[in-house]
């Protein structure tokens, strides 16, 4: 399965540096990107090293430099491959650059090496934390490819050709709209099973339809502007109006959407993970296990503070950044000035 | 120009009528509306807001947005087809290719997310199978003969760094560049500055003559019939009141709502006097009275007038209104 990943990640970065370059070439987003830049200059160096740990952490081959305990078959990634969790642990819980084991004061293998201490099971904490950033990404990621389209599919053609698909459209909106979110949610996953593909799509399935009004909302208003109304007078058929005139002028309603829910998805993961049905190696599942280190005495704080903390200026970064983003690219609001 | 209807029409339409829903009925916005257009001819529709003419336009083009529709019985002949019996692919073959259409504002007519020149060429695209470069350079062209100065350098150019005229000249170099045989003008120019109005009407009455292409102008303006127009037709309540040459309608008015109309033009050979205006308001749709529909407001009033729908009476060749009062008039 490592090929699978190695080719997304080939993928993803030939697709990022497409964007990069068609963006440079088109004044209204080189002149937005620089406007982002100047603005959120730190949380968008942040949120680059999330996506590169991410990144190295989806690149994986099999081939072994010499480490015991790993079966020859086994792809690890370059984080697994820097870390070399089979052979870097301890017996149990270390503090952060503690020298010695937490409980019991035995001399540790690695001494003051576990930057954020060690778990239960003696695993090194930054390593677990590192792991979890492909998790959050992928979340996110991976949903919004379901969710988006879903959106765009049923607000556009709502908006666009009214009447009956409209009512229809709106009849199932308002369906599912009205069934609590985290029971419908938690209802799919039981159905379709606990894999990430299925987590994502059950998140896709329950969260469309706040996009999804919003764009049938903007349609309704750009059927009528008088551009599409050229269109049509020149003789456009309508899956070109639609691709040429009106997904273009809903792309900054999908990108600050995308930025915001991106965030909610990686949050409602963790409640998920909290209620047990959340992925491995996230950071919701972190959580869910330091739950009940925070009652012991000493307290083991060092698990949590260290998923909460990568989740919490994830979150941050992103936030910020569609903040900044919908400052710019939506024309009603008005841009701050610096 | 001469007659359109002793030659063959370019464009002849016959008992248009199109309804939309009012409280459960079928009201007429446009009722059995006839006229017809010659090669290269300028017919000016006249008329207050809501008297049918942009509807009239968009049924030529059969771009009535539903719940409007066009009634079975009317008939649209451009070219000697029947346009509203083509197939959905034949008429926007036909659109942009044969009739085109612009619009009142120029600032909503351009998606702003597309370069100007980049929606020149999808228009020219559309209907003729040129290259890319050949297409910018037609473009280019046409940017040129509509008066955009640097026109190679607009074409990159986003609609929001040019100014109104501008944007104007560009939705008509849009419609243009497929060399349509009638243009459709929707108030071309009521959003435009008084010496940008200018200009564009200069344009178009050259365009006109160098293509020979015929323009349906829409506008509420008589400066701009008076500029431009062969021929005048006048609407009121959706069906047409009078119709002549300009000579004829603007020099010898004979319909009361004509009259009226030009009567209350401010002009400076009446400064200091009160401004005439017609009494009352254009009546709803749906609330239209059963015979002439003028019957409300006109001063010229009597019995037949609210019962009949008063016929359209011959005044010369090119000639005729629709009056109760002027047909008494001529048969006595």
């Amino acid at each position: 399965m490592s090929w699978v990943s190695n080719i997304i990640v080939a993928l993803l970065v030939a697709g990022g540096a497409y964007v990069w370059i068609w963006a440079r070439s088109n004044r209204l987003w080189r002149e937005a990107m620089r406007a982002l830049v100047r603005r959120r200059r730190f949380a968008l160096i942040i949120l680059g090293v999330y996506v590169l740990i991410g990144l190295l952490d989806a690149v994986s081959w099999v081939g072994g430099d010499g480490v015991q305990g790993v079966a020859a078959s086994e792809a690890r990634s370059v984080i697994d491959r820097i870390f070399k969790p089979s052979i870097f642990r301890e017996k149990s819980y270390s503090e952060p650059f503690a020298q010695v084991e937490f409980v019991g004061g035995a001399a540790l293998t690695f001494p003051g090496q576990h930057v954020l201490g060690t778990d239960i099971l003696g695993d090194d904490v930054l390593y677990k934390t590192l792991k979890g950033v492909k998790v959050a990404l992928l979340i996110g990621g991976l949903t919004c490819l379901v969710l988006i389209p879903l959106a765009l599919l049923f607000g556009v053609s709502a908006g666009y050709f009214g009447g009956k698909i409209d009512d229809a459209v709106f009849f199932v909106m308002s369906t599912l709209a009205s069934i609590p979110n985290l029971l419908l949610l938690i209802a799919l996953i039981m159905a379709l099973g606990k894999g990430t593909l299925q987590v994502c799509f059950a998140l896709g399935i329950t969260g469309w339809v706040g996009l999804s009004r919003l764009t049938r909302a903007e349609t309704l208003k750009l059927r009528e502007l008088e551009y599409v109304q050229a269109a049509r007078a020149l003789g456009v058929s309508h899956p070109t109006i639609v691709m040429r005139h009106i997904l273009p002028n809903l792309a900054h309603l999908v990108i600050i959407t995308f930025a915001l829910l991106f965030t909610g998805l990686v949050l409602s993961e963790t409640i998920l993970a909290y209620l047990g049905i959340g992925l491995d190696g996230s950071w919701g599942r972190m959580i869910d296990q330091a739950r009940n280190e925070l009652s012991r005495d000493p307290v083991i704080w060092w698990n949590i503070v260290a998923a909460s903390s990568a989740l919490f200026i994830l979150v941050l970064c992103v936030n910020l950044i569609a903040d900044a983003l919908r400052d710019i690219l939506d024309p009603r609001t008005l841009r701050e000035r610096p | 120009m001469t007659d359109a209807a002793t030659n063959t029409p370019l464009l002849s339409v016959e008992d248009l009528s199109v309804t939309f829903p009012v409280r459960g009925e079928r009201a007429p916005v446009v009722d059995r509306v006839s006229f017809a257009m010659a090669p290269g001819e300028i017919l000016a529709l006249v008329g207050e807001s809501g008297c049918g003419k942009s509807m009239t336009a968009l049924a030529i083009l059969r771009l009535i947005a539903k719940p409007g529709r066009i009634e079975p019985h009317s008939r649209v002949v451009f070219d000697e087809r029947d346009i509203l019996r083509l197939k959905v692919t034949q008429m926007r073959a036909l659109r942009g290719a044969g009739i085109a259409m612009i619009f009142q504002e120029p600032m909503a007519s351009l998606n702003p997310v597309q370069t100007v020149g980049d929606q020149v060429i999808e228009a020219l695209r559309l209907h003729e199978r040129v290259s890319p470069a050949a297409a910018r350079d037609r473009a280019a062209e046409i940017f040129e003969r509509v008066g955009i100065p640097d026109p190679r350098g607009r074409l990159k150019a986003y609609p929001h760094q040019l100014s109104g005229g501008l944007k104007q000249r560009v939705m008509i170099a849009m419609m243009l560049v497929v060399r349509p045989r009638l243009l459709i003008a929707d108030e071309p120019t009521t959003a435009l500055d008084v010496t940008v109005q200018a200009q564009i009407l200069a344009l178009l009455r050259d365009l006109r003559e160098e293509l020979g292409m015929a323009v349906l102008l829409i506008t509420h303006d008589f400066g701009v019939v008076n500029e431009l127009a062969d021929r005048v037709a006048v609407m009121y309540g959706g069906r047409i009141a009078e119709e002549g040459t300009r000579a004829e309608v603007l020099g010898a008015p004979r319909h009361p709502y004509t009259q009226g109309l030009l009567r209350s033009i401010p002009s400076l050979a009446h400064r200091g006097e009160t401004l005439e205006e017609i009494a009352g308001t254009v009546p709803s749709v749906g609330l239209w009275p059963a015979g002439c529909r003028f019957a409300t407001r006109c001063p010229k009033v009597f019995e037949p007038c609210n019962a009949e729908v008063p016929p359209a009476v011959r005044l010369s060749d090119s000639h005729r209104a629709a009056c109760h009062e002027i047909a008494h008039e001529v048969r006595r």
